[in-house]
């Protein structure tokens, strides 16, 4: 019987995998999303300043971007900013999801309205309200480094910090409530139960929350744009100024670094919540 | 306890913020930096203004069709990857969501390198242009009256073409994510029991499938919809003079006009109509919910 259904599936009209329109549109969908990048990439190698074609392998606009100062300078507050909003937003993102997840008070659904605030409005409603925010309060400036990033920094983990809560929520919700009861019976503590039960198993929660902040840090433009001064330009900002004035191949190498931090720090946490999620199922 | 450093986070770097925006959209601009807050409605009224009610309408308007041409693109993706054998969903999903991982900014300027005049589509352009003059030189023909005297090329970039071209591009992963989520819990037999009775599979997908999948195409139009009409980065960078969208006008106003009060209106305009979109589609579920429990 097994077989039988096996065997139709796999010559079914359902089939939709096999039918060559199917595959041609994937195909195409592919090129379309891809190939603009891997131009990119390719071309940040290519021996020619102006030229689309091909004029031999180099890297030598990369040790150009590497000895530019103001690109490393703003590859290095990126670096800095991102790493102080991860470690931030890991704790109020975990301290906003374990919150949700134990306790019920009053209010609880305006707070978890409020929550979710940064992650819907308009990423350019928010640039401008902390722009204006940092202006007025007058916010010091001209501090020196790293204090400097501060404004940039507060704005990141404003609206990293809700989507941790939602990553490490998820996790939560997998919870089993039978290990809590198991570890008050043999005498837990409240405190004893959360750093050796809840800690370990909001693990891959965390560090996939974590991995998130960092991206998502790294990664914005039109917040930073907004918060970010003369002396303080963060890496995509830098590459926007620079995209402004001309399109160069050492604009693609930048982008391309970017890219590649961009894609192995995804590629842990997606990789990571797999594995969480395996071994729920086993 | 545990909830109240993100509280107070969210209210002093977030909630007074916006108020503070809120309050400088009824103020009066005096001087470079001074606002004083009058209550006046004058700036919104301002936002009424032909002139900002076409960029809004702009903006609706290119949004409107990012998303169609986004549902339009990402229907046979979403079904592809629903029915691929199981062992390579993954790896598909994974495709589609890498580009959205990547750098805004970057997914842009890099768009301006292949649609550039001389950029890689022109370039291609080009190659057939000399392949198909080459031809009709060989037939005996006279290229010059049927396709030009020389190549000219495509204008791709700066003009709306290129926003709504890069606003698909930047959102399409948006609309494939809900689709597919839905798609994916659809009962197949549904589709097996339709195409048994004889239905096409045209009729099939437009009787069965479409039906089924309408939760995760509202989802779908909605998340995309809204990122799409805020885009500042698109249109500012592949745009021409005429294809301004609203993120535009309001950066202006904060940056080089120095206008906060009138900015500060047209942002929370902005937000009321994202806030609209919102409930409508929580409304519309809700009443989804309800109909099938009934």
């Amino acid at each position: 019987m097994r077989g039988l259904l096996a065997k139709r599936t796999s010559a079914g009209p359902l089939d939709y995998i096999h039918q060559g329109w199917m595959k041609l549109t994937l195909g195409l969908s592919f090129v379309f999303l891809y190939s603009p990048l891997l131009i990119l990439v390719i071309f940040s190698f290519n021996d020619s300043r102006r030229n689309i074609v091909w004029r031999g392998f180099t890297t030598k606009y990369y040790e150009k971007a590497w000895n530019n100062d103001g690109l490393i300078e703003a590859f290095a507050n990126s670096l800095t900013i991102a790493f102080l909003c991860t470690i931030i937003s890991t704790i109020l993102g975990a301290m906003v999801a374990l919150l949700l997840w134990r306790f019920r008070f009053p209010l609880k659904g305006a707070y978890e309205g409020a929550m979710t605030l940064p992650i819907v409005i308009p990423e350019i409603c928010m640039g401008v309200a902390m722009m204006a925010f940092f202006s007025r309060v007058g916010w010091p400036s001209g501090l020196v480094w790293p204090f400097n990033l501060s404004a940039i920094t507060i704005a990141h983990i404003s609206f990293c910090f809700p989507f941790v809560a939602v990553i490490v929520r998820a996790r939560l919700a997998n919870f089993n409530l039978e290990l809590e009861e198991a570890a008050k019976d043999l005498g837990a503590s409240e405190w004893q139960f959360f750093r050796d039960i809840m800690i370990p198993f909001m693990r891959p929660g965390l560090i996939a929350g974590a991995l998130l902040a960092f991206t998502l840090s790294l990664d914005d433009f039109v917040i930073t744009f907004f918060t970010s001064g003369p002396d303080t330009v963060t890496l995509p900002v830098k590459i926007y100024s620079m995209v402004r004035f001309s399109v160069t191949p050492e604009i693609n190498a930048a982008s391309t670094v970017l890219i590649a931090i961009t894609l192995v720090l995804t590629t842990i946490a997606l990789w990571l919540q797999s594995r969480a999620g395996q071994k729920l199922g086993h | 306890m545990l909830g109240v450093p993100p509280g107070i986070w969210l209210t002093v770097f977030f909630i007074i913020p916006l108020s503070l925006i809120w309050l400088f959209s009824f103020g009066d601009k005096r001087g470079l930096i001074d606002i004083d807050l009058t209550w006046t409605m004058a700036n919104y009224a301002r936002a009424m203004d032909p002139l900002y009610l076409q960029i809004f309408l702009k903006s609706f308007w290119f949004a409107g069709i990012t998303t169609l041409a986004c549902l339009l693109v990402a229907f046979p993706i979403a079904i592809a990857i629903t029915f691929a054998p199981s062992r390579i969903r993954p790896i598909l999903l994974l495709l589609v969501i890498l580009p959205f991982w990547t750098n805004l900014l970057i997914r842009t300027y890099a768009l301006i390198a292949v649609l550039r005049t001389k950029g890689y589509v022109n370039f291609g352009l080009e190659y057939l242009w000399d392949g198909l003059n080459a031809i009709l030189l060989f037939f005996g023909m006279d290229p010059s009256g049927l396709i030009g005297e020389r190549f000219t090329p495509a204008p791709l970039l700066y003009n709306n073409f290129a926003v709504v071209f890069g606003l698909v591009y930047v959102h399409l992963p948006f609309m494939v994510l809900p689709l597919y989520a839905s798609l994916d819990r659809m009962d197949r037999s549904y589709l097996e029991a339709s195409l048994d009775l004889g239905a096409t599979q045209f009729r099939t997908f437009l009787s069965i499938t479409v039906p089924l999948a309408m939760p995760g195409i509202i989802s779908g139009l909605i998340i995309t919809f809204i990122p799409a009409l805020g885009s500042f980065l698109t249109p500012d960078l592949l745009g021409g003079t005429d294809s301004q969208m609203i993120a535009n006008v309001i950066e202006r106003q904060f940056k080089s006009a120095n206008d906060w009060p009138f900015g500060s209106a047209l942002s929370f305009i902005l937000m009321y109509i994202t806030f609209f979109v919102l409930a409508a589609r929580a409304l519309f579920s809700k009443r989804g919910s309800t109909m099938d429990a009934g």
